[in-house]
């Protein structure tokens, strides 16, 4: 028996789901819809993740720590590839990646068929209290993926992990 | 490889518009007149820099250095920018129009690459498409809030600022030495056939939103950026942005 079969796809797929995202620490990338490939052969594991925004500022660290939990794996060599060949979309989160999301605080994306238009970040529910008498305050928030609301009946502001 | 030139002319102009662009949009950071638009601001120049470094990172898959050395490095005539991205933030109007005029072009540039023949080039532009949405979202938003809904003040403001800016738009499709080379390699169709589906678009939109388009044949289009003549804008803001770099190449912040 050779050290690649005691490396499963389930076992480094279960690493992978120990990577957060490092902005929502109860995210993990497996959930987000960045992994895109994962390759295991004798002496070598590969992964490839796609990009959230192309300037996500957070790349280098998944790609750090994938490396890092990756590490305990008997092999010579873990490459992590960044390719944009399967673009990332929102709706590649799983539904325990919207659920994390909720429980933080955050609106999950709102689901959409073929291309997205920007004005469905016109209605939006808010996390924390479930109304939709909701408005959209900026497309933009405090991190690239993130838009900011201000919910009419809680008076609370919220974010959407805005759709992409 | 085939091609190569005029594949690394089209990446290069690219690349340099959205340094300097995303470079001047990150300077509304703590200082916009309202702070979501501080936010907006800063996020779109956060974008516009990825797009860069994918581009710059492009151009080292062909041979070129890293992305911090073409950034931080080259010579101001070897900057292949347009005069459009180059000017100094000093208006908000002026900062506004600039980012309509600019991103729809951006966004009709990054749609014709979408089918590239060049395989990187068409999965970086199906990637960038989703950013771009919200960039003239947020573009054609403020448009119609300072034109047709506006004040006055407001309409006068950005009209002067649509009248100062179009010359320097129309220089961001100042053609290469490659356009027959890129249209028949099937790279990407050229700088006219941009120029003509972003007129197509942006004229009805600033029209409906409360804008007068002055005669567009009566005027000349600022040309020179893309063959590395410059405003006398870019050096100082290519001192600015390499103040810490010259310092220490390798300085970590």
């Amino acid at each position: 028996m050779t050290a690649a079969d005691l490396i499963t796809a389930n076992k480094v797929w279960q690493a992978l789901e120990q990577v957060h995202d490092p902005e929502i620490p109860t995210l993990s990338i497996v959930d987000m819809g960045i992994v895109t490939g994962l390759e295991i052969a004798e002496g070598r594991i590969s992964v490839t993740i796609t990009p959230t925004f192309v300037g996500c500022p957070a790349l280098d660290m998944i790609k750090q720590a994938i490396q890092e939990q990756l590490a305990r794996f008997p092999v010579d060599q873990i490459e992590v590839n960044v390719d944009y060949s399967t673009p990332w979309s929102t709706n590649r989160l799983t539904e325990r990646g919207r659920a994390a999301l909720t429980a933080l605080g955050f609106a999950p994306p709102p689901r959409y068929d073929g291309e997205f238009e920007p004005a469905i970040l016109l209605n939006a529910q808010c996390p924390l209290c479930g109304s939709s008498n909701t408005t959209l305050r900026s497309p933009f928030g405090p991190a690239l993926c993130r838009a900011i609301y201000y919910c009419n009946d809680c008076r609370q502001s919220f974010e959407q992990f805005k759709p992409l | 490889m085939e091609h190569r030139d005029a594949l690394e002319h089209l990446l290069f102009r690219m690349a340099d518009d959205a340094l300097i662009y995303g470079h001047r949009n990150s300077e509304w950071t703590g200082i916009a007149p309202l702070l979501e638009e501080d936010i907006a601001f800063s996020s779109i120049a956060q974008d516009k820099i990825g797009h860069a470094l994918a581009l710059y990172t492009l151009l080292g898959d062909l041979g070129h250095p890293d992305p911090d050395t073409l950034a931080f490095t080259r010579e101001e005539r070897q900057f292949r920018c347009c005069h459009l991205v180059e000017l100094p933030t000093q208006d908000y109007a002026i900062a506004l129009m600039r980012h309509a005029l600019f991103d729809y072009a951006e966004r009709h540039r990054y749609r014709l690459l979408e089918q590239s023949s060049y395989a990187p080039l068409a999965a970086l532009a199906q990637k960038v498409r989703g950013e771009i949405k919200y960039h003239t979202f947020h573009a054609s938003t403020w448009l119609r809030l300072l034109g047709r809904d506006g004040s006055d003040e407001s309409r006068a403001r950005m009209q002067a600022a649509l009248d100062l800016l179009l010359p320097y738009a129309l220089g961001i499709f100042e053609p290469s030495p490659f356009e027959d080379e890129l249209r028949s390699s099937g790279i990407f169709p050229g700088e006219e056939q941009l120029r003509e589906q972003w007129l197509t678009e942006i004229i009805p939109l600033l029209e409906d939103a409360g804008y007068r388009i002055p005669p567009l044949d009566s005027i000349e289009p600022c040309y020179g950026g893309r063959s590395g003549y410059h405003t006398e804008h870019l050096q100082p803001l290519l001192d600015e942005m390499t103040a810490v770099y010259r310092i220490d190449p390798n300085a970590e912040w």
